[in-house]
């Protein structure tokens, strides 16, 4: 996220930004959001340097280490802190690797829904006519439907894989984009600023890209940090039913799926702690997001 | 209205047919059934003969003009694995899931609203701060991981409830209905608690939202003005004016919350039709998804479009709106 934040500071000049920043760390509870965030997002990307072993690679597993509670060690002096699942892996490990993953997922999701919804978004904007009648059309449509029912069509319809899920999620997704953007269009094209660029003939495509796009831009950093959390959980949600990403690339999902054969007889650990972390990544994404869209809303500025 | 009623319908209708061409096309382009139906050892003529009882050696425009003129006469195909008619599979499982649904939406109501009423009316309370903090974890929380720790707490470590299936059932009317016996309740609580917590969220934000706004109005003035107990002023005058948004949202939440059944019915191996559903992906059994497919689109826009009109019908301001229009 801060990546867009910083593209908008960009856009103005540099005190706006410090302006948002400082609203932004004002809320405690947010700047924990986003510091939590920052630590699961570089664990995410370091996770083959730092997971005490490599969890998919079946010469450093042993079978005999199967199932250990919390706090054991193997025969060779690895601690496991957070238990072992049924094959002797180490969850920590298993679980930065599936950070890696679900995060990867839902991130690329969202900046592909967010490419493509942002486009039609503007076309629809900008065109208007016949063209906005029929994006916004399958948009409502889009939205009546719930988001578990689209993923599940999709599923059903073009198989697992993890380039599948993400197009699947990037379907789920892109009308709330579209339809964020083509609102804010909509205020901004009216405005005088556009009229102004209009009368010095400047091309339509750097009318919409230059002018209108970063002024719609506030909402829709909003939108995407929300939209990033839900992929997430739906993406985790799917694997969990197994109709999701394959076994091969272990997400939080399936970590918690394998582990809830074992709940039964009170080994929770394998699909207590993933479900942590998923939770974790949620809840801190949420309360960024949540506090952006107090700090960008223009109604609440002083 | 009428009008209103018509447009809707027609778009509704319209939707309907694209779905069937998108399903019936999809689900057509994924694997071959036939590989999954006979045995490995099967010869050139046994898999011929599998492919035509399947009808499945037509051209595919064929095949979807026959999908089409039988579903328009009740019949959705035969499950590849049940041998069954799919419809009738589906219709079986019906009545499991919208029990499950409706009891979700209950608890979200009856818990909900209250605490919402309670935010809204002192918002400033530490209680009414740990309850909106609380609204956020609802939405936040993913539903899966939520009905493995209630399982986790209340089946494998207090022993209270049971983790799994439906409880004994009592025939009313046809349908088998498990909230009547004591049996079936202790089943269908912790499903229904996990299927309704992020609707319960829902519920606290916008009666707290709608409250908020209401006690300032001149109306709640002049009722306490008046000198009426604080309770009828809730009960009466605010609730009853904050309900329009919340049943209006509500009713749209039936069709999120009987598509999210499936997550819930796969965790408590509740047997409704999103247990059916996950189990014929798998298995590619494609008239059973083509059929619970539809079947849902079907039912979510016939929700939409009933609460649409019940929503112009309840309140005056849209009604006119319409007429005007």
């Amino acid at each position: 996220m801060s990546a867009l934040t910083d593209e908008t500071a960009g856009i103005d000049a540099e005190t706006p930004f410090r302006r948002l920043a400082a609203d932004f760390f004002a809320s405690k509870l947010a700047a924990a959001g986003l510091a939590v965030f920052a630590a699961i997002l570089v664990v995410a990307l370091l996770a083959p340097w730092i997971s005490p072993q490599n969890p998919y690679d079946l010469a450093s597993l042993d079978l005999m280490d199967g199932r250990l509670p919390p706090g054991s060690a193997s025969a060779d002096g690895l601690v496991y802190w957070l238990g072992t699942d049924d094959q002797g892996r180490d969850m920590m490990s298993a679980i930065f690797y599936g950070l890696r993953t679900s995060l990867g997922v839902g991130a690329l999701s969202s900046i592909a829904a967010l490419l493509l919804g942002g486009a039609l978004g503007l076309v629809a904007a900008y065109v208007g006519g016949r063209v906005e009648t029929l994006i916004m059309r399958v948009v409502d449509l889009q939205l009546s439907l719930p988001a578990i029912l689209v993923a599940l069509i999709l599923v059903a319809l073009l198989g697992h894989g993890v380039l599948k899920i993400i197009l699947a999620l990037v379907v789920v997704q892109w009308a709330y984009y579209a339809r964020t953007i083509r609102a804010s269009a909509l205020v901004e094209r009216r405005k005088e600023y556009i009229e102004a660029a209009r009368c010095l003939a400047l091309s339509d495509a750097r009318i919409v890209l230059h002018h209108i796009l970063p002024n719609c831009l506030p909402p829709v950093i909003v939108v995407a940090t929300v939209q990033v959390a839900h992929a997430i959980a739906l993406e985790a949600t799917l694997s969990f039913l197994g109709i999701g990403l394959p076994i091969t690339e272990p997400s939080l999902g399936l970590l918690i799926a394998n582990g809830f054969e074992y709940m039964m007889s009170g080994k929770y650990w394998i699909s207590f702690f993933p479900g942590v972390a998923l939770l974790i990544a949620i809840v801190s994404i949420n309360l960024v997001g949540d506090r952006l869209r107090d700090v960008l809303n223009p109604r609440l500025q002083k | 209205m009428t009008v209103l009623i018509i447009r809707r319908l027609m778009q509704s209708a319209v939707v309907l047919l694209a779905m069937s061409v998108l399903v019936f096309l999809g689900v057509f382009a994924i694997g071959n059934p036939v590989d999954i139906l006979i045995s490995p050892q099967a010869d050139q003529a046994e898999i011929a003969r599998a492919t035509a009882a399947l009808g499945l050696d037509k051209p595919l425009w064929e095949q979807y003009f026959v999908f089409l003129r039988n579903a328009l006469h009740g019949d959705l195909g035969r499950s590849f694995v049940f041998n069954e008619p799919a419809l009738r599979l589906i219709v079986e499982r019906l009545p499991a899931t919208l029990e499950l649904a409706f009891a979700a939406m209950l608890v979200a109501i009856v818990l909900g609203l209250p605490l919402g009423l309670f935010v809204g009316l002192k918002p400033d309370s530490p209680l009414a701060r740990l309850v909106a903090a609380g609204s956020i974890l609802g939405f936040s929380l993913p539903t899966f991981w939520v009905g493995i720790m209630l399982i986790l707490v209340f089946a494998v470590e207090l022993h209270l409830l049971p983790s799994t299936g439906r409880g004994a059932t009592v025939n009313v009317l046809g349908l088998d209905l498990s909230f009547l016996t004591w049996d079936g309740i202790k089943h269908l609580l912790l499903p229904a608690i996990n299927l309704s917590l992020s609707r319960i969220a829902l519920v606290i934000r916008l009666a707290a939202a709608g409250t908020r706004e209401v006690v300032h109005m001149d109306y709640i003035k002049f009722a306490r003005a008046k000198g009426l107990a604080s309770s009828r002023i809730v009960l009466v005058h605010v609730l009853r004016n904050i309900l329009i948004p919340i049943v209006t949202v509500l009713g749209l939440e039936i069709g999120a919350v009987i598509a999210f059944s499936v997550v819930t019915e796969t965790i408590f191996a509740w047997p409704g039709i999103g247990q059916l559903i996950i189990k014929s992906i798998t298995v590619l059994d494609r008239p059973v998804i083509v059929a619970y497919l539809m079947l849902t689109v079907l039912l979510v826009i016939t929700i939409n479009l009933l609460v649409d009109i019940l929503y112009s019908v309840l309140d005056p301001r849209v009604r006119l709106a319409e007429a005007r229009a």
